[in-house]
Formats: structure tokens, sequence, C-alpha cells
């Protein structure tokens, strides 16, 4: 895999779409009816957003199965 | 669930039982952890527990009669353990500083006790430490007098005096020099108190009352009574301190106008239910007394408590990796599910326990009670979807498969070519259509050619993933599509290749006459092959589903010798084989413990493994056992000199499925099928291995990736990673988010990486 870990803050990524470089905005994320707000980086102009494969797999799936479990 | 049904399952554990020591003493020493402590040379840990039921360790120590030791199950290997002796070296080595006992805080009653016997010093004991006022009346000059006659050899006077002293801590008022004679009834109805106990009646004396062997009490109200205990008759004393015990807890009962008779069951010695295996445990004799000494030194008494086998059961613990996991015993989580089930708010600690059971029954055949606790997690699971309260994500993937399965792309039901009607049909199951089309395909043509009245064909699944998972709706929707067909194809005999199928059949759909394949390949002979690939010597994994199929077992080892290979038999098969990891969907709502389930099963044996289940096959070709498929060898295609050949992955699966039916369809059939291809299907993706094995991890198929490319490129909305120069993009097709970096490559896609969430973008940010 070419993404290590840690790395997703430094990443330069960019919308394709609109061609600008996104920027950490607020997203709301939610499930099982519950919102989450997150910073993510976020395209500023279409909304894209970027979840890195640490967040997925880390913080975010011990938060899915904790909502699961509620 | 009702609580009587819990109630049936956790009464059925019997771990939780008393020892077999334990039961047998009267007064219920706890010899287990008394014995663990003196093992690990904590002498005074030893003695308080010891203590806790032994009002006199000194003197019981000396002349206890010991029917715990006719009880040890050491004595089944070896000798009983010498617990009388150990007790004694518990009581030698914390004489010097014995704790002073408290009493409860005082109540106004006053209770006379008659006779200094082990039965009247217990009560008097018991009584005093409960708060009441005792009065012990003895016919001797000093107390305990009767015990030092009775008793002169074995009884040093020291050991009495020690230990009677306690009763002067309690605050004991102590009346010697009382001659209890003939007429001890008028003494009982004279004392000025609120509840009398005459211990040590002599029989005489006994004949004057009626007395209750539960509670002791007479036919005069506040008067209790018991038998006199001494040597020449043999009595037990032990037995004496249980009477003064239970004289003491009715006295108790009656001052505090509660029932007499009320959950006593378990008072003095019963029978335990606790089963403990002695199976592997080395006999050993009694660590011999040194002859010059009347006690154990210390090394010599732990050496003698390390000889206890510390009973206990797990007999389904030790043969199951699943309730091995969780750290406990089945009543340990029957307790857990029940709160799990029961509690609205706050984490529900026991899914993942729920979930976890491959509902395998290996529990139910070890058990001496047969309790089997995946009965209890299929009924749970239901329960648990019923309400709304099942993790989504634990059986997400399995039933999305299970659905492609039944999809029109897979399902197929025909009579033989040729043929208007059916006397049999071929129903391969959908992992083996998955695992291996090929002997699909062959099984189907050697039926067709083998047996008469045409053998129709059905391709799906069977709908396990929804029974296992707990859907009992889509399960029943299942069967009754599996149902119609079959009734429309003239109800045949179904030919079922797979266990599973088979367990769930027989289990809802009673009126189906099934047969097993290869109860058919033994009946018809088995095919001739032409330079046949088949190893010496295979150790058979019977699936967990064919558990109660002894015949079908039985079949499957005539086929095997038949080929010419020598059966080596796994320690637990047959009726006792293990799951491989994936029943009950364990391996979706687990997969750690998954992977702990194979590991523990492959590492059995050396020798190759033969399966009669495709999934059993994979799951450990998977984690490179070479294990062959019945059919492999049937068909001579094992060979033992190439390594374990890994089945198909998720996504090589459902093409294999879809394959098949179009190949039968137009090789047997001379129909042509509709692709019903997506544009993404025919999307070529480069996938090296190690991003593959990222996609069988995390449960992501081809066509998921497909789908995110298709969706990216058609929108144009795509990230790019300025650093590595790859795209990245999501999208949701289920309830899953799937993120693929890639690289357009050779007219397809290049995938670096991939993987999901279950959480929601909001749709104005995508």
């Amino acid at each position: 895999m070419s993404q290590g870990k840690g790395q997703g803050a430094e990443k330069v990524i960019e919308c394709m779409k609109c061609g600008i470089v996104m920027e950490p905005g607020n997203v709301e994320v939610t499930y099982l009816n519950s919102k989450f707000p997150i910073q993510l980086p976020k395209c500023p102009q279409c909304g894209l957003v970027y979840i890195p494969e640490e967040l997925a797999t880390g913080k975010m799936l011990e938060v899915e199965k904790a909502l699961e479990d509620k | 669930m009702d609580h009587k049904k819990i109630m049936e399952f956790e009464e059925k554990c019997i771990q939780e039982h008393p020892p077999a020591c334990n039961a047998t003493c009267p007064v219920h020493v706890d010899v287990r952890s008394m014995l663990a402590e003196i093992k690990a040379g904590r002498f005074t840990e030893a003695f308080h527990i010891y203590r806790k039921s032994v009002p006199w360790p000194g003197i019981i120590s000396h002349i206890c009669d010991q029917p715990c030791r006719s009880a040890c199950k050491r004595g089944e290997a070896g000798d009983a353990i010498a617990i009388a002796a150990l007790e004694k070296v518990c009581v030698q080595q914390v004489a010097a500083s014995l704790p002073k006992l408290t009493p409860a805080p005082e109540k106004p009653q006053q209770v006379a006790v008659l006779g200094d016997g082990l039965a009247g010093l217990t009560a008097a004991h018991d009584l005093a430490k409960k708060g009441y006022r005792v009065t012990l009346c003895a016919a001797g000059s000093t107390l305990g007098e009767s015990l030092n006659q009775n008793w002169a050899d074995a009884l040093p006077e020291s050991v009495i005096a020690q230990d009677l002293a306690v009763l002067e801590q309690l605050g004991v008022t102590i009346q010697l020099n009382i001659p209890l004679g003939q007429d001890v009834f008028l003494i009982a109805v004279s004392e000025d108190c609120d509840a009398v106990f005459l211990s040590d009646l002599c029989p005489e004396q006994l004949a004057q009352f009626t007395i209750d062997p539960v509670t002791l009490s007479t036919e005069q109200k506040g008067v209790f009574a018991a038998g006199i205990v001494d040597k020449g008759r043999a009595v037990s004393p032990i037995g004496a301190v249980a009477d003064g015990r239970r004289a003491a807890i009715s006295i108790d009962r009656y001052l505090q106008g509660v029932s007499l008779t009320a959950a006593r069951e378990n008072e003095g010695a019963f029978q335990t239910r606790l089963f403990t295996s002695i199976v592997g445990v080395e006999p050993l004799p009694v660590v011999p007394l040194d002859p010059n000494r009347s006690v154990y030194s210390k090394e010599e008494a732990m050496q003698e408590a390390a000889r206890c086998i510390q009973c206990q059961c797990l007999e389904c613990v030790k043969v199951c990796q699943y309730l091995t996991h969780f750290k406990g015993y089945p009543k340990k989580y029957i307790r857990q599910i029940n709160h799990n089930l029961k509690m609205i708010k706050g984490r529900h600690e026991a899914n993942t326990l729920i979930n976890s059971c491959s509902l395998c029954g290996l529990c139910q055949e070890v058990c001496p009670e047969g309790l089997h606790l995946g009965e209890l997690c299929g009924l749970a699971r239901q329960e648990m979807v019923s309400k709304g309260k099942m993790p989504p994500s634990a059986h997400d993937f399995p039933l999305r498969d299970m659905e492609f399965s039944n999809g029109e792309q897979c399902v197929l039901t025909r009579h033989q070519p040729g043929h208007t009607s059916s006397s049999h049909l071929f129903f391969p199951g959908c992992q083996l259509s998955a695992s291996a089309p090929n002997h699909v395909e062959r099984a189907y043509a050697y039926l067709t050619e083998r047996l008469s009245g045409g053998v129709g064909l059905m391709l799906r699944c069977c709908g396990a993933p929804a029974e296992w998972s707990g859907r009992t709706e889509v399960f029943d929707g299942e069967l009754q599509q599996t149902k119609a067909q079959w009734e429309e194809m003239g109800r045949p005999r179904l030919i079922l290749a797979c266990s599973t199928c088979s367990q769930m059949f027989k289990k809802h759909l009673p009126e189906m006459e099934t047969v097993s394949l290869w109860e058919l390949y033994d009946q018809y002979g088995l095919p001739e092959v032409a330079g046949a690939e088949r190893p010496a010597r295979v150790a058979v994994h019977d699936a967990c589903t064919s558990r109660q199929e002894e015949e079908l077992q039985e079949r499957v080892r005539k086929i095997l010798r038949e080929l010419g290979c020598q059966i080596e038999e796994l320690p637990t098969s047959r009726a006792k084989t293990e799951c491989c990891g994936y029943g009950g969907l364990m391996k979706f709502a687990n997969q750690g413990l998954a992977d702990d389930v194979m590991k523990r099963r492959i590492n059995q044996s050396p020798a190759d493994y033969v399966a009669y289940c495709a999934i059993c096959r994979d799951n450990f070709a998977g984690k490179g056992k070479r294990t062959y498929h019945l059919l492999d060898l049937i068909y001579g295609e094992a060979n033992p000199a190439a390594p374990a050949r890994r089945g198909p992955g998720y996504s090589q699966r459902r093409e294999n499925r879809v394959r098949l039916k179009n190949k039968l369809l137009k090789e047997l059939w001379g129909e042509k099928t509709v692709p019903g291809e997506n544009s993404f299907a025919t999307m070529k993706l480069w996938i090296a291995e190690d991003v593959q094995e990222v996609m069988e991890q995390r449960l992501i198929l081809v066509e998921d990736i497909q789908k995110v490319i298709e969706h990216a490129e058609r929108t144009g909305k795509k990230l790019l990673n300025h650093d590595s120069g790859h795209y990245l993009a999501y999208y949701r097709p289920v309830s899953v988010t799937y993120w693929v970096e890639y690289q357009p490559e050779n007219e397809g896609f290049r995938i670096y990486n991939t993987y999901s969430h279950r959480m929601e973008i909001p749709p104005g940010d995508e």
C-alpha cells in the first residue's frame, strides 16, 4: 500500500472536479442516527471530502462499533 | 427471551457447582481453595478458609472422619488427598497468632445450649457470633470434657483448650457441673430463655422428642435437639459440627420469625453435579508422612496439596476455541447474554460474544448435562434482529453474498436435458459452486449418467447465512422459494453435496427427501480416473453440520478407503468434530477468533486433511494447510506434493457462480444467457496480490471497486494525491462507503489501495 500511517495531515490532496487543493473543513458524519462533527480535508468549492485510511480503519471503525453496541 | 428459558440454559452449566470434597463435607469446607493456598505456601490464607467453615480447626483437624476424602477425585488417579493432614499443618502454622473473632451487634434474645459435645459447642459458637446471648451448660467440671474422654489418644488437651477459648471471646456464658439427667424435657421448658438446643442426647432422652431431621426442631416450640456423638458409636465428628450448625440456623430463623424450612437443601452432605474428568491426569500416590513426625512439614504439605487436581468441569471450554476466547464458561456467558438482551440503555457488551459462536453444537456433545450454548446464541441473535439491536456490520457481507447467490445471475432450476421430469434434483450448494464449479459439473455429469428417471439441477443458496444471523423472516423467504421450485420440479429426491444445506433442509423442510452425494458415489461406484493423483494418508475433517450424520461420516471414510487412502482420525472427529471457523458466520463477526479456530484445527495433525465441505477446505487451505475436498480425491486431483491450493477470494467466488450457471445453461441446455452485466463489470482492473489480500480482509469486492471508479470517472468526483500522483475516490453503493486509490493503466485501472467505512458523509458534501 502506498499510504504510510500518520502521513494523512501532510498530504496535498486536490479536488479534481474543481481543481482546488483541499483545506480543513467541518464535516458532519452520521451513523445509526448519531452525528459527529469532524475536521476533514474538504474542497472549499464542491464540498468533496477526504477520509484517510488511518481514520476509516482506526477511530472511525471504533466509533462505528461503539454505536452498533449501543 | 423469557426468564424461564434462560434459566433452563443456565441450570445446565455445572461449572459453578462445588467439587465433590466440598459437597460431601457436611459443613462444606472449601477444600479446593484451601489446597490451592497451601500449594502456594500461603498457610494463613488456607487456615482462614478452613476456619470459615469449621469453628474448631485444631480439634477437627485431629479427629475429622474426612468424608471428603472418600469423595476426592484424585482418588481415581492415585490416592485421595490427605485433607485432614493438610488442615493440621495449617492450624499448626498459624496457631500462635489466632485473630480475634468479633460477634455481630448484640441481640436481646437468650439461648441456652445444653451439652458441650461438638454439636453443642458449634451451636453456641454460631449463635454467639450472630449476637445472641448464649449460655452453654456442660455436665463436666471443665469445658469439652467429653471430647477429651472420647478422643483421648488423638486429641491433646491443649488443642481443645486453645480452640474453645473463642467461646470466651464471643461472650458465651459457660455453666459447668450441670447434670443433664433423664428429664431434659423439663429442663428445656423451665429454662428462662427464648430458645433451647439440647445436644448430646442419649437414646433414652431422644425418645422423649420427635425431632425434625432438617430443622432439628421438636414438638415443643423453641426447643431444638440432636443426638449424642461418641467415638464408640463411630459417629462423625464433622457430622456433629454440622448438627450444631443446623440447630443454630434453625434457632436464628425461629427467633427472627422466618421460615425454618426454606432453602435448606444444601446443608449437610449432598451429591454434587460438578463433573470433573480425570482423563490425562497422571496417577500420583499420597506424599508419605515422615514416621518420626505426626504432622507434615511445610514442604511436604505444599507437595501434597499440589496433587489436588482443582476439580472443575470446563469440558466444553477445553474443546472450543470460542468458549476459551472469552475467558469464562457457559454459565457466565449465559448471564452476560441475558443481561445483554434485557438492557435497554448502555453498551451491549455481549454482542460480540453472541455473534462469535459457530453454533456448531460441540459443547452439547461434550457437556455432561447436554448444554448447547449455540442454541441460545441463535435465539439471542433472532431477538436482537427483531428488536433492531443487531449490529449492522456483523452479518452484512455474508447476507449480501447470499442475496447474490440467490439472484438472477446465479440461480438455476432445470430438469435434466431431454427430460420433462426429475426423480432426483442435484443441489450442490452455493459454496461448492463458488469454490470448485468444475466439481459441480463433474458431479452432475456423474449423476445424470448413473441415475435414471432424470436428475434435475438447482443452483442456489439454502439460506443458512440468514438462519445463522437470526434473520428468521429472510430465511423463511429463502426456504419458501426453494420449496416452491422443488414442488414445481415434481418433489424429486434432493441430492446434497453440502452438510449445511442438508442440516437446514432436514430441520426446516422435513417433507423433502434428501440423499447425500457421497451416498450415491458409494452406491453407484466411484468413477474411473486415469492418472489419478492422491495422497496415501489423510486426516478426515468432518464438517460441523454433519455432526449428527453418523452414516454419512462412515460413507466418506468408506469412499476414502476405496480410493486407497489410509485414514487418520483427528483427536476430535465425527460427532465431536470442530467447526472450521465459518459456521454461524463467526468469520464475519469475529475474524481474529475465526483465525484462531482454523489454526487450532489445522495444527491437530501433520497429515493432509480431507474435507467434504467446500468452506472447510478453503478455510484450512487459506491458512496454508494442504486440504483436499473429497471430490478432489474422487477425481484424482489431489497432489500431495503441491502446496496447499488456496480457494478463490470473495469476488472470484461470485464470478464462479455466475460463470457456472452460464456455462451449464449453454453447454447442457443450449440456452444463450443474457449477461446482465452493468458497464462497470467489464472494467479492467490491475490488482497486486497484497491489495487483493487487503480486499479479502476488508470484505471489499472487485465489483465494489469497479462501482467506485465508474462513479468517479463518470461524475469527475475524485481527488488527486500530489505526493503519490494517485487518484482517490469514494462511493456508497450499499450501506458501506468504499474508497479506492487508483490510476488509469492499459485501458483499465491499477488499484493501489482500498478501504471502507460505514459512517455516512452527508450528501451535500459528496
